[in-house]
């Protein structure tokens, strides 16, 4: 942006658009967009209804991302690990152990952000492409983990029979059940990270994403907010783990890939890194699209990518952003 | 009356070079204090020393008395201690009144708890925080651009917006780096009064600035350093006429 002589003049004007109209409907947008898509996997169901549920959960872990990525400004590749953590845990337990749902995930919660706690305080500590080999060898060891070590995860095998989502006796187990205890995690997470970036802990995280000097000037403790901020995107890639087995009822080491991270990277910066609604809608149209070019046959994965390009190329800020800077070119 | 800051015997070498060489001085309470001297003086440095971006070669800083040389940034913020940076280091991604809020982290409380929980003590905090930075603004003319974001604000605007941010973090001490860089006439005479009334409110001040006729107007007193060295110090009357001081600024 490039401020010209007459901003005083315009700013005049544009200021009571802030809360105008417009500015709620532009805002608003990407939320409506969201409900629509799972509002028609509701009552198509079916396929749909898994390809939307896949979404929702991706929409928690990307969430989360967004905490360290978007609010924080920092890299991970590694985020995968937290999920396979939380997912093995919830798996593992409920199967082997009989654990019920909620104190699995809890432990799974627990390990994830104590592997977050051990990883992150040595390595938060490097800079900038450091920061991202180390993490990206994180996701790489976990997977390798759950590959070989047999007796717990039974390796490539995988683990099956994993009980659905419950509690206290009611089971979500139809496709329309399961996207609504989803949608209900995926609207609790979004609260949260709302409440967070508007917080006192939010903007500390703001600062130390701006200049990380200018935010020790100002007495923030750079080194434990970003400690913070990387236990907060593990808790909810364990969270996002742990629902995942349970919706499926299976786990194997592919799920937590770099297939995962590359997806949800993907997911992040279509959908707006940094905003709040950006994981949501970025964690929907990149598992819907790709079905809208079904018909394509063989050229579906080429429409693909012709659709993230043109994306990317069109709404840079991701299309949570696209929807306020519409809306900002509109207002005189 | 103790000093508010004492350097004493300051020295950074970088490798051979030396760019701040034994410089010691004092700042009084309710003072401003002015570091001048030709570019590349090192008085970036100096100041780098003294708010703990850089440690020391040798030397001691004291703050209040107490010996903070070896404290890291945001140790020396906590205590009162607070900069604005040569080079403006605003959160571009944030809007003015934002910017000023991230100021207020050291005069504020809460963790993740109460974030999530925004209990009411919580929302009155925010609400106060919230006014108190939009007359932090109003106070360095910026009150009309609260909602535009840190980066559509012209360069001088970025600078006094700094100011407001480091005022929002309560410091006993302000350390300011070339404020005036970048104003034009109206707001560097803003600047001014506004420099004298934050001392006059109880914050020492101690600024570097080569825009003499603020320097001049504002400073209690002045520290000329050259080549990394102290080589004079008093009030502006007195600088003025001082032969060092005419010989290291006319060559």
């Amino acid at each position: 942006m490039t401020s010209s002589p007459s901003t005083t003049l315009r700013e005049a004007a544009r200021a009571p658009a802030r809360g105008s109209l417009r500015g709620h409907a532009a805002r608003a947008a990407p939320w409506l967009i969201a409900a629509c898509v799972v509002g028609y996997a509701l009552v198509v169901g079916g396929y749909a209804a898994t390809v939307v549920a896949f979404a929702l959960i991706y929409a928690i872990f990307v969430s989360g991302l967004n905490i360290f990525m978007g609010l924080t400004a920092q890299v991970s590749f590694g985020q995968s690990a937290f999920a396979a953590i939380g997912g093995y845990a919830s798996a593992v337990l409920t199967t082997e152990y009989e654990w019920g749902l909620l104190p699995a995930m809890g432990a799974g919660l627990a390990g994830a952000l104590a592997f977050a706690f051990v990883v992150g305080y040595p390595t938060l500590r490097l800079k900038g492409h450091y920061l991202s080999m180390a993490t990206l060898a994180i996701g790489l060891i976990t997977y390798e983990i759950a590959v070989q070590w047999d007796s717990v995860t039974q390796g490539y095998l995988g683990i099956s029979g994993i009980p659905p989502l419950g509690i206290a006796g009611y089971e979500a187990t139809t496709d329309r059940q399961i996207l609504i205890v989803l949608s209900v995690c995926v609207i609790a997470t979004v609260l949260a990270v709302a409440r967070i970036r508007r917080s006192r802990v939010g903007r500390a995280f703001a600062g130390l994403a701006g200049s990380e000097e200018a935010a020790r000037a100002l007495g923030i403790n750079v080194a434990r907010y970003k400690l913070l901020s990387f236990l907060l995107s593990a808790g909810f890639g364990s969270l996002a783990g742990s629902l995942f087995v349970h919706v499926v009822g299976y786990v194997s080491p592919e799920v937590f890939s770099l297939h995962m991270i590359i997806l949800s990277f993907t997911m992040l910066y279509v959908g707006g890194i940094g905003t709040i609604a950006g994981p949501v809608v970025g964690a929907l149209v990149v598992s819907v699209l790709p079905e809208t070019f079904r018909a394509f046959r063989d050229y579906q994965d080429l429409a693909y990518g012709t659709a993230l390009i043109l994306l990317l190329i069109f709404a840079p800020r991701g299309l949570a952003g696209l929807f306020t800077a519409i809306e900002e070119k509109r207002s005189p | 009356m103790t000093a508010c800051l004492k350097v004493e015997g300051a020295t950074k070498t970088f490798g051979g070079l030396t760019a701040v060489n034994a410089v010691s001085f004092e700042v009084k309470p309710r003072s401003v204090t002015a570091i001048i001297g030709p570019n590349g003086a090192g008085k970036t440095t100096l100041f780098n020393l003294i708010s703990g971006a850089l440690p020391l070669s040798d030397g001691r800083v004291l703050f209040e008395g107490v010996d903070v040389t070896a404290e890291e940034p945001e140790a020396k913020a906590a205590r009162g201690l607070i900069r604005t940076f040569q080079l403006v280091k605003l959160f571009p991604e944030l809007s003015a009144v934002e910017n000023v809020k991230v100021g207020f982290h050291l005069r504020s409380r809460g963790g993740l708890l109460s974030a999530l929980l925004r209990p009411r003590w919580v929302r009155q905090m925010e609400a106060e925080i919230d006014g108190r930075a939009r007359e932090l603004l109003d106070l360095v003319g910026l009150g009309t651009a609260a909602d535009r974001p840190a980066s559509a604000l012209s360069y001088g605007q970025g600078r006094l917006l700094e100011v407001a941010r480091a005022l929002a973090a309560g410091p006993k001490l302000l350390l300011l780096d070339e404020p005036a860089a970048g104003l034009n006439a109206d707001e560097s005479a803003r600047l001014a009064s506004l420099i004298r009334r934050i001392a006059e409110d109880g914050t020492a001040v101690l600024l570097i600035e080569h825009d003499m006729h603020l320097v001049m107007n504002t400073a209690d007193d002045i520290v000329v350093v050259d080549f990394g060295k102290k080589i004079a110090q008093g009030a502006p009357d007195r600088i003025r006429e001082d032969p060092a001081v005419i010989a290291a600024y006319l060559g």
